[in-house]
């Protein structure tokens, strides 16, 4: 693993999105987490470890439990990164639906 | 697999798919919706295309590529190179499909040589997107004068 940490390396990973979909719906222990998934218990560990360092996963203490939740904030890069570029396609298309409406009609 | 390098843009279009199908086939259409000009565009397998898109300052940028796949109303496999430009080849997928009503589908997935080059090409819109808006606050404030 290098040591980029954001939140495009969070998501770079099948293991790590099938995570932070788990944990949108509730807060989960390491272990429960690990259960969902066939890979190692270390591998899931590193892939939260990573989650944690990219701020989109936090660790609550409960009593002797630690859980992890989704702290979806920096999500939102992803989405102003990409934004752009999906309008870009979108405003073609508009485009393309227009004139094509129009070359139909004719 | 570590690092995703694609990218899947759909869309569902208020058209039959034979003419969504033709707006990516005949070039004064595709010159129309792309705004670019269309030097050269072989609609068949290992026919190859050339666009040159103006870049606002009076240059035209080239883009090519070669089709590798085409089944009318159906798909379109080509690469998409920009040229002059330290990008790599893209390879493009392109679906279409029919949906009820007279209404239909396209699935664009694109795919990258790498995890860099294709956070540097989704980059690129936010370039473009203040170049426009810069040539066009110029045109408005040259016409002002």
């Amino acid at each position: 693993m290098n040591l980029r940490r954001d939140v495009f390396q969070a998501i770079a990973d099948p293991t790590r999105r099938a995570i932070l979909l788990l944990l949108a719906s509730q807060s989960m222990t390491a272990g429960a987490i690990a259960s969902n998934f066939d890979s190692s218990r270390p591998t899931v560990s590193k892939h939260l470890q990573i989650l944690t360092e990219c701020d989109l996963l936090k660790q609550e203490q409960n009593g002797r439990q630690v859980h992890y939740h989704l702290y979806p904030d920096k999500l939102k890069e992803i989405a102003d990164f990409i934004m752009p570029f999906l309008k870009l396609w979108d405003d073609r298309f508009n485009k393309l639906e227009d004139i094509m409406k129009n070359h139909k009609s004719k | 697999m570590d690092g995703k390098h694609d990218l899947i843009i759909t869309r569902d279009f208020d058209l039959p798919v034979e003419i969504l199908f033709k707006a990516y086939v005949e070039p004064e259409i595709v010159e129309q919706w792309m705004g670019t000009k269309v030097e050269k565009l072989e609609s068949k397998i290992h026919g190859c295309y050339r666009f040159l898109t103006p870049d606002g300052k009076g240059n035209n940028i080239g883009f090519n590529g070669t089709i590798h796949d085409f089944v009318h109303n159906e798909r379109i496999t080509r690469t998409f190179e920009m040229e002059n430009s330290p990008f790599p080849v893209q390879l493009e997928f392109l679906k279409f499909s029919e949906l009820p009503n007279a209404r239909s589908h396209l699935e664009m997935h694109i795919v990258f040589k790498s995890v860099e080059d294709r956070d540097a090409m989704l980059k690129l819109p936010f370039a473009q997107g203040i170049n426009m808006a810069h040539n066009r606050l110029q045109e408005i404030l040259e016409n002002h004068e």
